[in-house]
């Protein structure tokens, strides 16, 4: 149930951004979400791609340090508390969010939320049992 | 390989001896030849018949660079013109450059001396040597090329740069020593897996790597990416250029051909002479060039000298790696460090990349030193406390080595210039302002 997130080690300079993304777009990667956290001295630009090996090895070869890290991809349904009640659930178990974030999927009404915990498998067990919709890799390629 | 025993074997009492004789005729000929030398003698009160011992010498005045400027282009020569036949210069970036003229003697003295340090590494006419130190003004190329060809070994005079060509002639040719700058034989490396060769699979066996300081740490990197032996060489183009002295296989120290260039050690703030293992700033005089002859030149190096023995049979003397040049070294918050020091530690560090820069800057009067450091997957994460967490580990290591809290910036990989020739470490901001 887990998706690959491409992470991206970027110093705060002009022009960076452009040039991960063209790459992308030159290989015909499409960026389903993207996030940056950043500092004073850098950032990590993370994306969910349709194609994450295809994505790695382009930026790789253009120079770039990247890293693959397994986050879950869950569905939330797009309206007041929709979110909240997720957190709870990871709240009451005890289960730490290192970071997240959202979009909305360009079909249908729901809101897309990308997850990286620490303790992944107990996460998807859980939101399994409260029938959380988890998207696979496939899923993602299909958006 | 020892190239000439009788000298680099020498009794210390004849080769004392030897020095006495010729250490004379310089004192003498430099009197005679220079008037800048002239009158500083006279200053002091000294003749050239006041040199009656080798102690004698701590008795006469010290030469700096800024008084070889003064020379130039062609007041330094201590041989008439019309002998010279062929010319050095260095780069002359803090000032007017220093000019070396070389007799036919001169030229067979520093063939001479290469060979020796050549076949300290090992080197035989069998060797394929691969030299990627430039050739023209600078000394590196020339240098190790007239000691090659004394020797008869099969000599590649590549230079720097081109480094994906070198790869390849590297493999045609299956050079098996190589000549360059530590910085650019890392470079080497880098370039040779970016193209799909594996560098320890090369015929490489050894590196005669010099021509700016680095550390024992930066020789177990290099060793293991191209799986050479990596042996320091010293020299400097005021002096005669490479060749000045060697490492041998032993690693423990680089032999100084002493029957040609005479060392000490002197307190850099005094000028007092230090003792045997004391360490300080190097000086030499020049017992056998013609051309340029040099009394007590101040060469701004910091090491320390071993008069024992070496296992390798030589018994000339042994100078250490050198830590720094005495205007390399850095004064921050009243710690004295050298950059040397700072990649020693950071080599150490299992996730540190070779690839770094020293950068100063004053910020609230104060100086700061940040290490930049390229990013590698070894430090880099998907979490910002991660990364913050590497870049922290590094600077404990560096504070508890060496008591000085630096910063440490990761940044993008490749965005450190690669050297051809001498890295550049430090980048000092605040002469800038």
């Amino acid at each position: 149930m887990e998706v690959r997130q491409i992470s991206v080690f970027l110093e705060n300079k002009i022009g960076r951004l452009a040039e991960i993304t063209q790459v992308l777009g030159d290989k015909g990667i499409n960026i389903r979400a993207l996030a940056i956290a950043d500092t004073t001295e850098f950032g990590i630009l993370r994306m969910i791609v349709d194609k994450p090996e295809k994505a790695y090895e382009a930026l790789e070869e253009k120079g770039f340090t990247v890293s693959q890290t397994e986050v879950i991809v869950i569905e939330v349904a797009d309206k007041p508390g929709g979110l909240a009640g997720v957190m709870a659930i990871l709240g009451k178990a005890g289960i730490n969010v290192e970071y997240l974030y959202a979009f909305v999927a360009p079909k249908g009404s729901n809101a897309l939320v990308v997850l990286k915990i620490e303790k992944l498998k107990d996460a998807v067990g859980l939101f399994q049992a409260q029938e959380v919709k988890i998207l696979s890799s496939k899923d993602i390629g299909r958006l | 390989m020892i190239w000439n025993k009788e000298y680099e074997c020498m009794d210390r009492d004849n080769l004392r001896d030897l020095q006495l004789t010729r250490l004379k005729e310089v004192v003498r000929r430099v009197y005679e030849r220079l008037p800048f030398y002239g009158k500083k003698f006279s200053e002091n009160h000294l003749h050239p018949d006041a040199l009656k011992s080798l102690e004698d010498l701590k008795k006469f005045p010290l030469t700096r660079k800024s008084e070889l400027r003064e020379g130039y282009p062609f007041g330094l020569f201590t041989a008439p013109l019309e002998k010279i036949v062929e010319f050095h210069i260095s780069s002359g970036t803090t000032g007017k450059p220093v000019v070396n003229g070389y007799t036919r003697k001169d030229i067979q003295v520093w063939s001479e001396v290469m060979a020796r340090a050549l076949a300290c590494a090992g080197t035989t006419s069998k060797d394929v040597v691969h030299n990627a130190y430039g050739y023209g003004l600078f000394t590196g190329g020339l240098g190790i090329h007239y000691g090659a060809q004394l020797i008869g070994a099969k000599t590649i005079p590549i230079s720097g740069g081109q480094t994906r060509r070198q790869i390849m002639i590297m493999q045609d040719f299956k050079s098996t020593v190589l000549t360059c700058t530590p910085s650019y034989a890392l470079h080497i490396a880098e370039v040779a897996e970016e193209i799909g060769v594996d560098p320890r699979k090369l015929s490489l066996r050894v590196g005669i790597l010099g021509a700016e300081p680095w550390s024992e740490n930066m020789r177990k990197e290099i060793e293991v990416q191209l799986g050479i032996d990596a042996l320091d060489i010293y020299g400097l183009t005021e002096i005669i250029g490479p060749g000045v002295a060697q490492e041998c296989e032993a690693k423990e120290g680089m032999h100084i051909f002493e029957d040609h260039f005479l060392p000490e050690v002197i307190d850099p703030k005094t000028g007092k002479v230090l003792e045997e293992g004391e360490e300080g700033e190097l000086v030499l005089t020049t017992l056998t060039r013609e051309g340029t002859s040099l009394v007590r030149y101040r060469t701004g190096d910091i090491t320390r000298i071993n008069y024992q023995p070496c296992d390798c049979g030589r018994t000339i003397a042994r100078i250490n790696k050198i830590k720094g040049r005495v205007d390399d070294m850095l004064i921050i918050r009243g710690v004295n460090i050298f950059p040397s020091q700072i990649e020693n530690v950071l080599l150490q560090i299992e996730e540190a990349e070779p690839h770094y820069q020293l950068i100063l800057e004053r910020k609230r009067g104060l100086d700061e030193l940040t290490v930049e450091l390229e990013v590698s997957p070894n430090t880099f994460f998907d979490e910002v406390k991660r990364v913050e967490k590497i870049e922290a580990k590094i600077e404990k290591e560096i504070e508890d080595a060496l008591g000085l809290r630096v910063g440490v910036r990761l940044v993008e990989s490749r965005t450190i210039e690669r050297s051809m020739g001498k890295a550049k470490r430090i980048i000092d901001k605040r002469k800038s302002k």
